[in-house]
């Protein structure tokens, strides 16, 4: 009688790449639901068509590269890519600017260096950041939040309805939205700016409609809705628990220095956590796994960089948020932490490096 | 640090150590391990390999057309100095039929050289038993001991099958305090150490205690996973009034029963990279080889037959069978009701580390604890739709290195592996990869993780093989300009001497000449002189300072290595 062969081992677990990003797309539907609770359709309008622009990229790219289509669409990673991309992006964009972000993450970041597994930067960051430096005025102008009473009586404003929202993304509504009159800053630019004019600090909060008291923050509320999600993807294993931890620990160590060191002139920990996409890159954006470090150790020190680099960035830099830079520059230097960060190996002594030394076999593979 | 109880009731407080990462596939344990162990009986034809473990063949001591009988010797192991070999005996009377290639088990299905045996079905045992049963195995030296395992032809049969009396004989030397008893059977379906040690736990305990007999061990500690409580109860039960063997039920995680991974868990000790057991102090052993070794010592029976597991859904009644050494897999799966029209696969050894036979008319081998007949789809967790998935593009998600055994990190290697970077993968300590499978196991992506690791290793042990060679020839070379080199110089020097000589001799003359003449130019002549004799003899000194060190071989490699090494750590 004869048999298959196989080499072993010839079991395999039921894992497999889908039920991976499956769950992180599970795990972004809290945070996602309640910024489109606060800010109306546009969110969920972004979602919708980045998402749709990602997965008809994607799927142009594997064609053009002869790869198989399906496969790779059911891997849903560049589901997550534009979902993450529209999440970072303000409601109500005009179409075409999701799209240039959704084609540079997937076409430029993704696929020009080899597909899924292959891209050593974020792309939904490479997206994020060619936006933010081609379209700033877009980038920056965030609807103010519906369905807190303080904001909406205080400026009489309905929140867009959902035929209203698509017509003004798509740029067919009859009268173009009076951005002014609807839009205002985020609570970083806020504060960014009031620093930068010598307000204190205890001012620029009291005087923002989001951050003077707790229920009409945002900004708090989607982080912790975003932070739901983390825990999930912890829970399932998805994620590793360094990156997230190191990055808001770094993020809470450097601010609170600051902020303790002249509290009119930095903002507190709670804020630099809590607004922006400091929780969503996080948990979800410095997690790929892909462009991440990937040692335990090396986890630590890459998120710890990121959490660093974006306060420097939101301190002292010309940007208002700071995560896609932070990511991006830390994706560079992926490799070198990874290899100077590997784990001890059984049976060495603490110091891995000190036992290579001693081996001849190496020394030989040296040489050149 | 080990405090025994007689009762051995203190085990269940013993802090045991763990190792990094492992998996829990599904186990399968109860498919198999229900029925008592059969025989599994003689069938027509015995093929017995003369290699059955790494090493050199055993030499055939029988011709064609002899008649055999039960436990006669049909190969001797090899004699030659470093040659690894064990004893072959034919495991029932008959006739040698042939003695030649035969497809044998192996990844690659070779063919080798094999003793067949038509039997006779009588079974008459050799009149001169050539292992007559050792009754009080204390009275004798413990190396008559050693040779009675080595020519019982025991090997170890937890898999690798390496000669027991080799490894024995080694751990003589170095001082050994525990014995290290494997039972933790972590490989799912298998079933063989269970059963035996539930049936035969007082035989094991008594080859467990020839062995620290032999070896002066101070104690014995049995390592058992939690899955088999029917085991742990039986040994427990046999070692009620042994006080130095101490049976411990360790947590249920594949590769628990790697050699190292379970020395860690019974001692909280790490082998050392490269290094062995015995550098802690420790030897380890199967509990199958521990009963082969009561066998041989006490009832004289050399390693004729051993315990297979027949499992998997591709056969009727999956069960464990005392098996003859050289019956073929297909009379197996007959003894065990027949195979299945779910027999995709033939694996001899679990799912996990063992390989895939294309054929079941192939012998079992004294290595073989398990032949696996399994449909495609039961070797999969869950949905079979996935299992036909193609491999995707690594996405680093590091499932790989959470569960590595060895604490490597399996993405990187993989990553190196495939740009075809082995210096790094080697910077990684591939070496220190022990072949587990669960990267692949759990790998999201469905990559073949373990092939990249096996190719990667070959490679490299052909590229050293490569390396030594040219080492070998750029010596020589260099050995060859060193010695052209010198014989110039002596050549050189003989001249310079000859010269001096000459005109010493000359200005022996011309002193004459001068002792007649006025005495300013004798005085002149006598120092040229001395300036000359001063130059010969700093040139024998020369001469005999260079023969006092000759150009050895030996000691010319070590100094070469030495400086190449130096280059190397300096780059």
């Amino acid at each position: 009688m004869k048999f298959k062969t196989n080499t072993s081992p010839f079991f395999s677990s039921e894992n497999n790449v889908r039920s991976v990003m499956l769950q992180v797309l599970i795990a972004l539907i809290p945070g996602t639901l309640v910024v489109a609770y606060f800010y109306g359709w546009g969110i969920l309008i972004n979602v919708a068509l980045s998402v749709f622009f990602a997965l008809a990229l994607e799927a142009l790219a594997l064609i053009l590269r002869k790869r198989p289509v399906l496969p790779f669409l059911g891997d849903f990673s560049a589901l997550i890519t534009g979902w993450l991309l529209a999440l970072a992006l303000p409601p109500l964009i005009p179409w075409w600017v999701i799209f240039v972000g959704v084609f540079f993450a997937i076409i430029v970041a993704k696929h020009l260096y080899g597909g899924l597994g292959y891209n050593p930067f974020n792309p939904a960051m490479v997206g994020f950041a060619v936006l933010i430096i081609s379209f700033p005025l877009e980038l920056t102008q965030w609807i103010q939040a519906g369905h807190i009473s303080a904001i909406s009586t205080l400026n009489q404003i309905q929140p867009l309805g959902f035929l209203e929202s698509i017509k003004s993304v798509l740029g067919i509504a009859a009268s173009a939205p009076d951005w002014d009159a609807i839009t205002m800053a985020t609570p970083l630019d806020a504060v960014k700016t009031g620093l930068r004019a010598g307000t204190p600090y205890s001012d620029i909060i009291s005087q923002s409609p989001y951050l003077a008291k707790t229920p009409s923050n945002t900004w708090l509320w989607s982080g912790l809705a975003f932070t739901l999600g983390g825990l999930w993807l912890l829970y399932k294993k998805v994620i590793h628990w360094q990156i997230p931890v190191a990055l808001i620990t770094s993020l809470i160590i450097i601010s609170g220095l600051f902020h303790l060191f002249s509290s009119d002139t930095y903002a507190t920990p709670l804020l630099h956590v809590f607004s922006g996409a400091t929780i969503l890159a996080a948990f979800f954006i410095a997690t790929d796994p892909v462009s991440a470090s990937t040692t335990p150790t090396g986890k630590i020190l890459y998120g710890a960089g990121i959490g660093l680099l974006i306060y420097i960035i939101r301190t002292w830099g010309n940007y208002p948020d700071a995560v896609a830079f932070a990511v991006l520059i830390m994706n560079m230097a992926v490799p070198t932490i990874d290899y100077y960060t590997q784990p001890r190996t059984f049976g060495y002594g603490s110091a891995i490096r000190k036992s290579h030394s001693k081996q001849p076999s190496t020394k030989e593979e040296n040489k050149s | 640090m080990i405090t025994l109880n007689p009762s051995n009731k203190i085990a269940e407080t013993r802090k045991l150590g763990t190792f990094h990462g492992g998996v829990h596939p599904p186990f399968h344990k109860d498919d198999s391990n229900k029925p008592a162990i059969k025989f599994a009986g003689i069938p027509k034809q015995l093929v017995l390999p003369l290699r059955q473990q790494l090493g050199s063949d055993a030499e055939p001591c029988v011709t064609v057309g002899e008649n055999v009988y039960k436990g006669q010797l049909i190969a001797h192991l090899n004699h030659h100095e470093g040659a690894l070999s064990a004893n072959i005996h034919a495991p029932t009377s008959g006739t040698v039929s042939a003695i030649s290639d035969h497809a044998i088990p192996h990844p690659s299905g070779l063919q080798a050289n094999c003793i067949i045996i038509d039997t006779d079905g009588k079974d008459e045992l050799s009149p001169e038993l050539p292992c007559k049963p050792i009754g009080d195995y204390k009275t004798i030296p413990q190396n008559n001991l050693l040779e009675r395992i080595q020519q019982a032809g025991i090997v170890g049969l937890g898999g690798a099958a390496f000669p027991t009396a080799v490894k024995l004989a080694g751990s003589q030397n170095s001082k050994i305090k525990t014995l290290i008893i494997n039972g933790a059977e972590c490989e799912p379906y298998i079933t063989c150490d269970d059963r035996l040690m539930r049936e035969k736990s007082a035989e094991i305990i008594s080859g467990i205690k020839i062995v620290l007999h032999l070896i002066n061990a101070e104690e014995c500690l049995i390592g058992i996973e939690d899955n088999k409580p029917e085991a742990i109860e039986a040994m427990r039960l046999a070692t009620v009034n042994e006080t130095h063997i101490e049976v411990i039920s360790i947590p249920t995680i594949y590769p628990s029963g790697g050699e190292k991974q379970l020395i860690k868990i019974l001692t909280g000790k790490e082998v050392p990279s490269g290094g062995l057991p015995s550098e802690l102090g420790l030897l380890s052993q199967n509990v199958a080889t521990a009963f082969s070794i009561y066998q041989a010592v006490i009832e004289g029976q050399p390693l004729i037959s051993r315990i297979i597991t027949v499992t998997g859904n591709g056969v009727l009644h999956p069960q464990n069978f005392e098996v003859l050494i050289g019956t073929s897999f297909a009379y197996l799966a007959e003894q065990a009701g027949g195979t299945t029209k779910m027999a995709d696969h033939l694996i001899m050894g679990g799912p996990m580390m063992g390989f895939a036979l294309e054929d079941d008319n192939i012998p079992i081998v004294k290595a073989t604890n398990c032949a696996l007949f399994t449909s495609s789809t039961a070797l999969r967790e869950s949905n079979p739709a996935f299992s036909s998935q193609a491999t995707m593009p690594c996405i680093r998600c590091g499932k790989c290195m959470d569960v590595c055994p060895a604490n490597l990190l399996p993405q990187q290697l993989y990553w190196h592996i495939r740009a075809k970077d082995l210096e790094k993968a080697q910077q990684h300590n591939l070496k220190d990869c022990i072949d587990c499978g669960c990267c692949s196991y759990v790998c999201p992506s469905h990559i073949p993780l373990v092939d990249y690791y096996r190719f990667a290793k070959i490679e490299l042990r052909e590229q050293r093989i490569a390396q030594e060679k040219a080492d070998i020839s750029r010596e020589r070379h260099e050995f060859l300009l060193y010695r052209k080199e010198r014989d110039k110089r002596e050549r050189d020097e003989k001249r310079a001497a000859h010269k001096a000589q000459l005109q010493a001799k000359k200005a022996a003359l011309a002193k004459k000449k001068a002792e007649s003449g006025d005495t300013t130019e004798t005085a002149k002549d006598t120092s040229k002189a001395d300036a000359i004799k001063a130059a010969v003899a700093r040139a024998k000194e020369k001469k005999v300072a260079r023969e006092k060190e000759p150009p050895k071989g030996s000691e010319r490699k070590r100094s070469a290595v030495r400086k190449n090494n130096k280059k190397d750590n300096e780059s």
